[in-house]
């Protein structure tokens, strides 16, 4: 539509007093009107074009900061890059990937071969590519590109959908095993114990009664410990954010596992005033368990330490060492799969469920920590948590 | 890093770290692919890892001649020189470690009987240790940490004692069933091309941390 140039109120309002003027004065009517019109006429002709108006709010023209601000606290990590370099990324990217990536070419964040294949393209298009933050992550990346050489590029995790799956195959295979196995030891004895009234002694009942006790407590352990599995797992890809006093907990948590009979083994080194984001029930327990194991698996007259400290990048680290026979090299790297044990007849006869380190891993996994096993055997295992500080993962937060 | 004056100068930098990305990339999935095709004795998999080694050498090229121009049109000081010298080694690295994943694809045919061959099941948990010192050490490098870059060093003390023990293992199972020595034999040639893995992974954290601090780290006793 064509926009009618407007003529100005005060202009049109000196027009119409000197048209009137004239007529007053006594010039004739027809003159004055004719006089009128021609300077309206001229004053509509003079008269600007208005501007054109800015474009719609929809197609505004961005910059690059005003683009990088909508992203910024965006849920989902997204970049924007230029060419093969990264420009601008939000801060949920700058979480995933670390600072560093920002300037850099968009290779280096991303290396799998999918990505750089997608990042190559000029269409828009998504991949599927694994390991971006851990090794085992699967993550999908949908790239826009949006002119001038700018592209977006959005990542969704899809680890969790892939977990859920596996998850479920696992849980069935193992758990039904092991809840058998308590299980059926209960109904023999039960059965055996209704079947012969008394032509059993008395001795031999009460050992059965006893075993009956050691297996129910057994299977009421197992279900504590994969009803506190299943919620570790099913919280897993939300990050804590409960703000803890490392030290403190780590100290009332190794208290508590010890108890008052095993407490005098116990070496504390619990000073640091590191600070940590975490969900302090999850990391009593893992406290709990990594403190609990030591305790059983080292020799019994030995004692066993537990260290609070800081790395060189600012990491809270907890260290549990004791001091025992040790775990042989191959079963290391399987220690944190559930239900794995070294030995099967000790762990049962020691109350273990098999599920301790598994529900560990995913503590630590859940906080974006690490979690180390080195063992030496005939000297002692000794277990590594590493576990971002509060001040760390400010930092990325503050760094824009 | 600062900028430098000449602009691009910057640019070639950022692309040699790219193209060091990209290779170790590949390298990556193709450690991962060529333990998955040894375990599932899939063939196909395996071709697609032995065709990937050319990509990785033709990258590695790429990164000598960029290097080497760098060095010549820019006549880099200080730590940017550090950064040219060490993407330079990194490459050569990086392209051995996919010279050992191609090594194991290959390998995959010459494995038989493999549903009842037990010392199977020990290689992925050795392959993952090497495979995430590769990640990491990558990782270390993208993001110029000297600390990760220790780690994956003392990361590789694990990798050499479980090599230790799959020897151990495979050795007692060819004495114990002499019909699968020369299966066997095969496997331990992968053991030993996952071990080497490893250390090369630690050449490339090395050159990380010299990299960034100048300084190469002091040797541990392992």
């Amino acid at each position: 539509m064509k926009q009618r140039p407007t003529l100005s109120r005060p202009a049109l309002a000196l027009a119409l007093v000197s048209a009137i003027g004239m007529v007053l004065a006594g010039v004739s009517f027809y003159i004055a009107l004719i006089v009128f019109a021609i300077w309206i006429g001229t004053l509509w002709l003079g008269s600007p074009k208005p501007p054109q108006p800015e474009r719609s709010d929809g197609d505004g023209v961005f910059t690059r900061a005003s683009v990088g601000d909508l992203i910024e606290h965006s849920a989902t990590p997204m970049l924007l890059t230029q060419g093969s370099r990264v420009t601008t990324a939000n801060l949920s990217a700058r979480r995933l990937l670390g600072s560093h990536l920002v300037d850099q070419d968009a290779r280096v964040a991303f290396r799998h071969p999918e990505a750089i294949a997608l990042l190559g393209r000029d269409a828009a298009g998504s991949a599927i590519i694994r390991g971006l933050e851990r090794r085992r992550d699967i993550w999908s990346m949908n790239r826009q590109p949006i002119g001038d050489g700018f592209a977006v590029i959005e990542l969704v995790n899809r680890t969790s959908e892939a977990d859920i799956s596996r998850a479920h195959t696992d849980f069935v295979a193992n758990a039904s095993h092991e809840l058998r196995t308590p299980l059926a030891s209960i109904i023999g004895y039960v059965e055996t114990l209704l079947e012969s009234p008394g032509s059993l002694d008395s001795e031999t009942s009460n050992k059965f009664l006893a075993t009956i006790a050691r297996e129910a407590r057994r299977l009421q352990h197992l279900v504590e410990d994969l009803m506190s599995l299943s919620r570790v797992e099913a919280e897993k890809h939300d990050q804590p954010d409960e703000e803890i006093g490392f030290a403190n907990l780590v100290e009332r948590a190794a208290r508590d596992a010890a108890g008052s009979e095993r407490s005098d083994r116990l070496e504390l080194q619990c000073d640091s005033p590191v600070l940590i984001a975490g969900d302090s029930q999850q990391v009593e327990q893992l406290v709990r368990n990594l403190v609990d194991n030591a305790l059983k698996y080292g020799d019994d007259d030995k004692t066993v330490s537990v260290t609070v400290d800081t790395s060189g990048k600012g990491e809270a680290t907890l260290t549990v060492k004791d001091r025992g026979e040790g775990i042989a090299a191959e079963h290391l790297p399987h220690l944190t799969r559930r239900f794995y044990r070294t030995d099967p007849g000790r762990s049962r006869a020691s109350g273990g469920t098999g599920l301790g380190l598994a529900i560990v891993k995913h503590i630590v996994e859940r906080h974006r920590g690490r979690l180390d096993i080195e063992s030496v055997r005939g000297e002692g295992t000794t277990v590594t948590v590493r576990i971002p500080s509060k001040a760390v993962a400010d930092d990325v937060v503050k760094l824009s | 890093m600062p900028e430098h004056t000449v602009k691009a100068f910057d640019e070639d930098i950022t692309r040699l770290r790219g193209l060091i990305a990209e290779m170790g990339g590949l390298a990556e999935v193709s450690i991962q692919e060529s333990l998955d095709a040894m375990v599932q004795g899939n063939e196909s998999l395996a071709e697609k890892v032995v065709k990937r080694d050319r990509k990785i050498d033709a990258i590695e090229t790429d990164v000598d001649k960029l290097a080497v121009r760098i060095i010549a049109l820019r006549a880099p000081m200080a730590d940017d020189l550090r950064e040219v010298i060490a993407a330079l080694k990194i490459a050569g690295v990086i392209e051995r470690i996919g010279d050992y994943a191609k090594n194991i694809a290959r390998r995959v045919g010459e494995i038989e009987g493999r549903k009842r061959f037990e010392p199977l099941t020990l290689l992925p948990a050795m392959g993952d240790l090497a495979a995430e010192m590769v990640h990491d050490v990558l990782t270390a490098y993208a993001s110029r940490d000297p600390e990760l870059a220790l780690e994956v060093i003392r990361a590789d003390a694990k990798v050499d004692a479980f090599y230790n023990s799959i020897f151990r293992n495979l050795v007692s199972h060819m004495v114990e069933n002499p019909a699968t020595i020369s299966s066997a034999a095969q496997l331990l040639f992968v053991a030993k091309n996952i071990e080497r893995i490893g250390d090369h992974a630690t050449n490339v954290a090395e050159m990380v941390h010299f990299a960034a601090t100048g300084d190469y780290p002091p040797d541990e006793d392992n």
